[in-house]
């Protein structure tokens, strides 16, 4: 579904990812571990189409196509989601007109007419009795005055309601509390089907006790220095990131 | 200004003089001798002067602007009218500065509103209008009042009478129907204590050249609660000048909502004189679009203390338009625990677009709580891309902010007929690919 060869990405004259590697088949969970700086964010970043990065070298293909080649809204309705990791307030518009404006903008890229509107009032009410929100979120303007576990778990009602096939998820546990966490991840497990791929950006493994992931990678200074099974996650808890660092500074 | 613009605004004036309302009213025939001398030394504004060095007013000595000799309902386009006129509310429509009694619609005021021609009032009661006219805004605060107090033909006299709350708004319909018209308007709003109203003013006309220049003078009196909009959807080669002026007494709320749409070159002036514990909210949103010049001026008086001040003007300004925020909070010496809030945000949406902003706080007093904040800009590129992310292309996305930049002052409007109205002309104003209203 994604294969990412000798990836590297400069911002400005500054390399930050230098050769990357990463398969990622349907239906597949994989967690991005770091610490600060390695290049995680860069990572989920580059591969939803933000500006400001330069590829310099490699590829990023995507259901055989150049990933890298596709405007931002191009890539989201070919079924690539980014959730945020600090989701943007955006006053004066709702959510539930984003919604639907990006469920359409879906449908129109894959041939279909517009959803019906009480197909997509019932669909959008389903979703949110999944995540546990409150029915007036869906009124208000886009994340504005949400608190930042309110913020996440529209990020994730997002996700619910575009169905889209490679999910990156950059921080998504950050800021939240244990009660969230449990609701976003429930949301997220709820969504896994063998279709469906999840790339998890983060720092910490406490995610990774409600998401269990197939694969663990560990990114420092802008590599992937290793890879492993949801073991590795762990052992990373354990002996911290100076560990593999140590390692790669050996080898 | 030339001697010779002045002179052919005297002589014009000695041709109109004898038809003005009010003839009989010693004091008023003294205070528009005053005036017109006021206004015959000193001409129209100059950027030389501090409040008007944004705004260049010498296009309008182009031309000659005059009244018209016969006023006539007969000029006015019903349908376009409907367009602008609410169903639900009590209509006083102005044409070319005179009140037509036809294309009015005041069936069933209640006991204690008033709601009047100004010159009528004038010339059979003009008693009842003298305790206000002239006491919320002097002719020395500049030249279109003056000019206004000299010139104006006719008006609105509206009073609402103590504890009444009115059921359903006043709109007030100034109509241009005519090129080269002079429009001079002159309306006093009276809202005695305890009582609550809300009143709209409208500001049409044919796509020509016209000036426009009302004054409006406020009063609300202690405990009392008004909301005034003002829409104004001049046309787009027309001059419009318009002053509100606003007296608030104790415990008294007033609201505000400035919508400047239309006009070549608009400017309206918001004053509130605040007295103990009252309150003003004054919100605004102007629209530039090709060589569109857009001024707004508010001055707030925190005269007494406790009183409370917000403000929120919002600019959108496209092509080469400009937009002027000139924003002024004074705060009185015993004007003590005064709460105040002044807010300018202005987006850019072309490199020839212009927006000068310059909010002014003069505090006298020690034990206050003010600020003010200003922005200009482009739009936040983290929230275009964050729509992108969400399957929306750049260009639906960029409008989709706008739009929303300058809706959130829409959304604030809670009657539905005035929402829907100022709604449709945003979105007239501005690209509209891929935003659907029907959503909204």
């Amino acid at each position: 579904m994604l294969n990412i060869e000798n990836l590297h990405v400069s911002v400005g004259d500054k390399p930050i990812l230098k050769g990357i590697n990463l398969q990622i088949k349907p239906g597949e969970i994989h967690a991005i571990m770091g610490p600060n700086g390695s290049g995680k964010s860069t990572l989920s970043h580059v591969l939803s189409g933000k500006s400001g990065y330069t590829v310099t070298e490699g590829t990023v293909t995507y259901d055989g196509k150049d990933l890298t080649e596709m405007a931002p809204e191009v890539r989201a309705r070919e079924g690539v989601f980014l959730a945020f990791q600090y989701p943007v307030e955006i006053p004066g518009v709702s959510n539930i007109y984003l919604l639907k404006a990006a469920l359409n903008a879906i449908r129109k890229h894959q041939g279909l007419s517009e959803v019906d509107a009480m197909d997509f009032l019932m669909l959008v009410k389903d979703k949110v009795r999944l995540l546990e929100m409150d029915e007036k979120f869906l009124y208000r303007a886009v994340n504005e005055g949400f608190s930042g576990g309110e913020k996440k778990r529209n990020e994730i009602l997002q996700m619910a309601i575009l169905e889209p096939r490679l999910c990156i998820m950059d921080e998504t546990d950050s800021g939240l509390d244990i009660d969230a966490l449990k609701i976003v991840s429930e949301g997220v497990n709820s969504l896994r089907s063998p279709e469906r791929s999840f790339v998890m950006v983060t720092h910490y493994q406490r995610l990774l006790d409600y998401i269990k992931p197939d694969f663990v990678h560990v990114l420092a200074h802008g590599q992937i220095v290793k890879s492993g099974g949801a073991d590795l996650a762990l052992e990373l808890e354990e002996k911290g990131y100076s560990w593999v660092e140590n390692k790669q500074a050996a080898a | 200004m030339n001697t010779v613009i002045k002179s052919r605004y005297s002589a014009e004036y000695s041709k109109v003089e004898s038809a003005l309302p009010g003839r009989s009213a010693p004091w008023l025939v003294a205070l528009r001798a005053g005036a017109l001398d006021k206004f015959s030394g000193n001409g129209f504004p100059s950027i030389r002067e501090e409040e008007w060095r944004y705004t260049n007013v010498s296009g309008i000595e182009k031309n000659l602007f005059v009244p018209t000799d016969q006023p006539s309902s007969a000029t006015v386009d019903k349908e376009w009218l409907d367009r602008f006129k609410l169903p639900d509310c009590w209509s006083f429509v102005l044409v070319d500065g005179y009140f037509s009694a036809e294309l009015s619609q005041l069936d069933g005021l209640p006991e204690g509103l008033v709601v009047q021609s100004l010159a009528k009032t004038l010339d059979t009661d003009a008693e009842q209008v003298k305790p206000y006219f002239a006491h919320a805004v002097s002719d020395d605060e500049h030249s279109f009042v003056a000019f206004n107090t000299a010139w104006f033909c006719d008006g609105l006299f509206l009073k609402v009478s103590k504890k009444l709350a009115l059921t359903k708004p006043v709109q007030l319909l100034h109509v241009t129907t005519q090129q080269e018209r002079l429009s001079t308007t002159r309306t006093v709003i009276v809202v005695e204590p305890m009582a609550e109203a809300q009143v709209i003013e409208t500001y049409i006309g044919v796509e020509q050249a016209y000036l426009s220049a009302a004054v409006t003078e406020v009063f609300v009196e202690a405990n009392a609660n008004l909301t005034l909009y003002k829409v104004q959807c001049e046309s787009a080669k027309a001059y419009h000048f318009g002053g509100t002026y606003v007296k608030q007494a104790r415990d008294a709320r007033f609201i505000h909502h400035n919508f400047a749409f239309g006009g070549l070159l608009a400017r309206s002036d918001i004053h509130c004189d605040l007295d103990n514990a009252s309150e003003c909210d004054l919100n605004g949103l102007y629209l530039g679009n090709q060589r569109q010049h857009l001024d707004n001026h508010t001055r707030i008086n925190h005269l007494q203390p406790n009183a409370v001040s917000r403000e929120m003007y919002k600019g959108v300004l496209a092509g080469r338009s400009r937009g002027v925020f000139q924003g002024r909070v004074v705060v009185a010496e015993n004007a003590q625990k005064t709460d105040s809030q002044m807010n300018n945000r202005n987006l850019l949406l072309s490199d020839d677009a212009e927006a000068d902003t310059k909010p002014q706080l003069e505090i006298y007093a020690d034990d206050v709580k003010c600020s003010h904040g200003v922005t200009v800009g482009q739009l936040d590129e983290k929230s275009v891309f964050y729509l992108q992310s969400r399957c929306v292309d750049e260009e639906t996305a960029r409008n989709m902010l706008t739009f929303a930049f300058a809706n959130e002052m829409v959304n604030k409007l809670t009657i539905k007929s005035l929402h829907d109205l100022v709604l449709t002309q945003v979105l007239e104003r501005f690209p509209q690919q891929g935003i659907s209203i029907d959503w909204l």
